[in-house]
């Protein structure tokens, strides 16, 4: 290999390696990941985070392992699997990041898909699966692990303490072969393996090249003007391409500080002691906290609830506007400002949000309600388009250009247009390289001018702006020819702090029907403030208290749809309450909690057909999967109630 | 690039940290021999003797009234019996004292927990380092260096229980607050911030759910394993004694009727006849 193009490559940043060794010239005294663990804040240095990526890559490759294998990363999120990603990356692998939720069955079909002979997993839980995977996945050989705790007397397994050490003598006996490994990638290379979470059918292994993410994460950390100052709390799971991005990829382009939490239970704390500035959550979080919220502040003194009340007042008049730096009358001004010394600023430290200049949200619709509370006390909540399949990257809200029903216009960079029939495509840099051993696959979804299909139903409007109405292949139509948006009903339904999930149908159908789950955590706590005693979530979801409280909810969505233009014929006039919490254990939801619409049409079509036929109750059989891997069976007899519908208001009126 | 040597996979053994120098079930730690125990006329052991192996797990079992936790509190001193005699790591004593018991490295938790609700958990579990504590009272009130950094170890042995416990969660949240599952986890973290060579546990898995008596058993049996501490517990679920015990002792009527691995005492026909009754 030539002198002059080693130096070409090491000098060109456009690889995660070669990045991350920027990173460690250039801000090695910079923290690059902070841990809490045992109670205190770890941090690492760009220097130090570089140090051991190299000692896990040379360690790996004393191992055997080599250019264009993969490396399954399976953890919550901790320092030294991000680190694995880049040692990985280091040696020319592809690091697979699979969901850590996952049961061991879930685990075969990526395993095997993805040929994996090397697992680097956190802890326990994750070998015990993998042990069990393994016998049927007959490429697996080399398991690493992070935590010993119970792993005592296991046989052939290696903790990453070891395989570093093994990595370092490998170093010192091999010097040079580290960078010249480095230097031997390229930017077209294949730098990870994300799966979808496949809402249909089996998972695809997507494949990103470095590029690709570069142009995404580039694209967007300049497009908000992020630096190495940024703060960022990575909680989300490694194996989704929003925490890929905004964590590992944003983290070594700009240089930027990331953050694990202590565990999964202390989110919340630990945000509130990092004070992130800059944060990605999926809409259900931001709702998980408002329904905190909500639930504080019932309980909160008469006092406190009033000044509460009132203040959400003027932050709904007028708190967006000030954010967007519109005018705004001054008197609204100066109730605005006392609001936040009372209220909105004591609610932002609470939420662990008071450092925060940019958020966003992905992943699913945000409820338009949901978001303007965000952004009304003070946070610049804004909302992102993309894909797996475009690294997370394709639309983005610029500050001071959000409206609550668009995602934005296209990112830099990105190329956006609407086929004919109402399909999102997008053309660029950050497309997937291919779907892993699917060539059909990738075929059907780029097409031969370079663009890709979304699958999802959206229109530009007059500003340029994207509005994503709904999955392409969920929209349909009412039996009266009216439109039939599900996804956009059912985000209304669940801003509502008691509905945790819905699911609409009404395709092909005379009405609109829907399936509703209660939240237990906020509806257990009004039903313990009535002194409405209950035995658990079956028993709650059939009280007819519980009933008519869901009917408040589902009416007043019925209000706001019927003065939407084309949206009167989507009211809800019949709905349930389930007996049970949709669950991924049960497939009814992905692992990033997507409503499986079709299946649950399939495993509930009895209620569904109650729900048409008229009938006022339904007996029905359930199975579940209990967390250790057993299942049972859960009967019910389900109550179905009316709801109230108005008539179309005249176009005068909307 | 010239091939590499591929480094045949390393036994764990050699790699890792050495395996610890307890290989599971030593020699005897705690004897207790002819115990027998009365309140008043009532005699609620009689002549009751077993041994205690270093690194395994014992369990107590027996209908209601057998004597089970009054065997405990002779044990660790709450209770003094009238006859027989308890050897302690080769001390031999006819009466234990709670604080001498607590001083030489036997911990309880309580069937009926025993925990300070007002107080963090952070804080429950400290008080389980009281023992330890050299510095007085007025120096850590002033938190001078010596007590300071003396509050700063026990803290970090604090902590690993915590972690240890998954309990990071709950750290400053008053006890009285948190579900019955997880007091109970706090109750066995005050016992091992003793750090215990015995741990005596009263029904730990008592009123408890399946998915919480599943992660009881886990952190018994991890600190068993992972410190190697002696433990001797009550239970009444009989699956969870079969799944976790090495030996098992039955009491009936403050005797002793049976003795064993959970394989002999399944077939033990006293055993059989004391949780059957005797005409099954």
């Amino acid at each position: 290999m030539g002198a002059l193009r080693e130096e070409d490559m090491t000098s060109a940043l456009d690889t995660f390696p070669r990045l991350l060794l920027r990173n460690a010239a250039e801000r090695g005294n910079h923290p690059a990941v902070r841990e809490k663990d045992l109670g205190i804040w770890q941090a690492w240095t760009w220097a130090e985070a570089a140090d051991e990526v190299r000692a896990l890559a040379c360690g790996l490759a004393a191992q055997g392992f080599r250019r264009g294998m993969h490396l399954a990363i399976i953890g919550d999120n901790r320092p030294r699997l991000y680190w694995a990603m880049a040692a990985a990356q280091a040696l020319g692998g592809v690091p697979v990041p699979m969901y850590q939720d996952a049961p061991a069955a879930e685990f075969t079909f990526v395993l095997n898909d993805a040929e994996i002979a090397y697992a680097i997993v956190e802890d326990q839980e994750q070998v015990d699966k993998l042990l069990e995977a393994k016998a049927t996945v007959s490429s697996l050989a080399y398991i690493y692990y992070d935590d010993p705790r119970g792993l005592r007397n296991y046989e052939g397994l290696v903790s990453i303490d070891a395989l570093q050490a093994l990595g370092r003598d490998y170093d010192r006996a091999h010097p040079g072969f580290y960078d010249t490994e480095i230097a031997a990638g390229d930017t077209d290379d294949v730098c990870v393996m994300l799966y979808t979470s496949g809402t249909t059918g089996k998972p695809k292994g997507v494949c990103h090249s470095h590029r690709a993410f570069i142009v995404a994460g580039g694209g967007a950390a300049e497009f908000d003007g992020l630096t190495d100052r940024d703060s960022m709390l990575s909680y989300l799971p490694m194996a989704w391409v929003g925490d890929h991005l905004f964590s590992y990829v944003q983290s070594l382009i700009t240089g930027f500080t990331i953050n694990c939490p202590e565990s999964a239970d202390t989110v919340l704390t630990d945000m509130r002691e990092i004070g992130p500035t800059y944060y990605f959550a999926p809409p259900r979080i931001f709702e998980n906290l408002l329904t905190q919220v909500t639930i504080r502040m019932e309980d909160a003194s008469r006092v406190k609830q009033w000044l509460y009340a009132a203040c959400m007042r003027v932050a709904r008049r007028c708190g967006a506007e000030i954010l967007e730096r519109r005018p705004v009358p001054l008197h609204d001004r100066v109730l605005y400002a006392l609001g936040d010394v009372a209220i909105y600023g004591p609610l932002r430290n609470m939420l662990g949000m008071s450092r925060l200049r940019v958020a966003y949200t992905a992943g699913a619709a945000i409820g338009p309600d949901l978001f303007r509370f965000y952004r009304s006390i003070g946070i610049n909540l804004k909302q992102l388009y993309g894909l797996t399949e475009t690294c997370a990257y394709g639309c983005l809200q610029p500050n001071g250009g959000v409206r609550l029903e668009t995602v934005g216009p296209p990112a830099p960079n990105v190329e956006l247009k609407i086929a004919d029939n109402g399909e999102v495509l997008l053309r660029g840099a950050m497309l997937l390289k291919e779907y892993y051993k699917q060539p059909d696959a990738t075929k059907e979804s780029i097409d031969a001018d370079g663009w890709f299909h979304t699958g999802d139903a959206g229109l530009i409007d007059a500003g340029g702006h994207v509005k994503i109405i709904d999955r392409a292949k969920d929209v349909g139509k009412l039996a009266t020819g009216a439109i039939f948006a599900p996804n956009y009903l059912e985000n209304k339904l669940k801003f509502f702090p008691h509905v945790k999930e819905a699911v609409a149908f009404g395709n092909g159908r005379d009405f609109v029907c829907a399936f509703i789950n209660i939240d237990i955590g906020s509806v257990g706590n009004w039903a313990e403030r009535r002194g409405l005693p209950y035995s658990g979530y079956g028993d709650l979801a059939a009280k007819p208290e519980v009933y008519d409280l869901v009917r408040q909810c589902v009416e007043q969505v019925n209000a706001d749809l019927a003065v939407e233009p084309g949206l009167a014929d989507s009211q809800v006039r019949r709905f349930l309450i389930l007996h049970k919490d949709l669950d991924p254990d049960d497939d009814e939801l992905t692992r990033t909690r997507k409503v499986r619409r079709r299946f649950i049409a399939e495993k509930y079509a009895v209620l569904v057909e109650a729900l048409y036929a008229g009938r006022n109750v339904q007996h029905i059989d359930t199975m579940v999967k209990f967390e250790d891997g057993r299942s049972g069976m859960v009967s019910a007899d389900l109550r179905i109630e009316d709801a109230k519908v108005l008539p179309a208001q005249s176009m005068k009126a909307a | 690039m010239a091939s590499l040597p591929v480094q045949a996979l390393p036994a764990s053994k050699r790699l890792d940290e050495p395996p610890p120098a307890h290989t599971r079930i030593g020699p005897v730690i705690l004897s207790v021999a002819n115990i027998s125990l009365d309140f008043g006329g009532v005699r609620a052991i009689s002549d009751v003797s077993f041994d205690v192996r270093e690194h395994e797990v014992l369990a107590i079992i027996g209908p209601n009234g057998a004597g089970k936790s009054s065997m405990l509190n002779v044990i660790n001193g709450v209770y003094h019996a009238q006859q027989g005699r308890i050897r302690f790591k080769d001390r031999e004593f006819a009466a234990m004292q709670p604080h001498r018991a607590a001083a030489m490295g036997i911990a309880r938790t309580f069937q009926n927990l025993a925990l300070f609700k007002g107080m963090s958990v952070l804080d429950n579990i400290m008080t389980g380092r009281n023992m330890k504590m050299r510095t007085g009272i007025l120096a850590q009130a002033l938190r001078v260096g010596p007590a300071e950094r003396e509050e700063m170890r026990h803290r970090e042995v604090v902590e690993h229980i915590i972690d240890f416990l998954e309990i990071q969660a709950y750290r400053k949240t008053p006890v009285g607050r948190l579900a019955y599952g997880l007091q109970k986890r706090v109750d066995l973290g005050r016992a091992l911030a003793l750090e215990p060579e015995v741990l005596l546990l009263d029904e730990p898995m008592a009123g408890m759910n399946v998915e919480e008596k599943q992660d009881m058993c886990r952190f018994i049996l991890d600190v068993n394993e992972q410190y190697g501490t002696t433990i001797v517990l009550i239970e009444h679920d009989m699956g969870v004694v079969m799944d976790i015990s090495d030996r098992i002792v039955v009491l009936d009527y403050g005797r002793k009727i049976g003795d064993g691995t959970p394989g002999e005492v399944r077939g033990n026909r006293a055993v059989i006849d004391a949780y059957l009754g005797a005409t099954h």
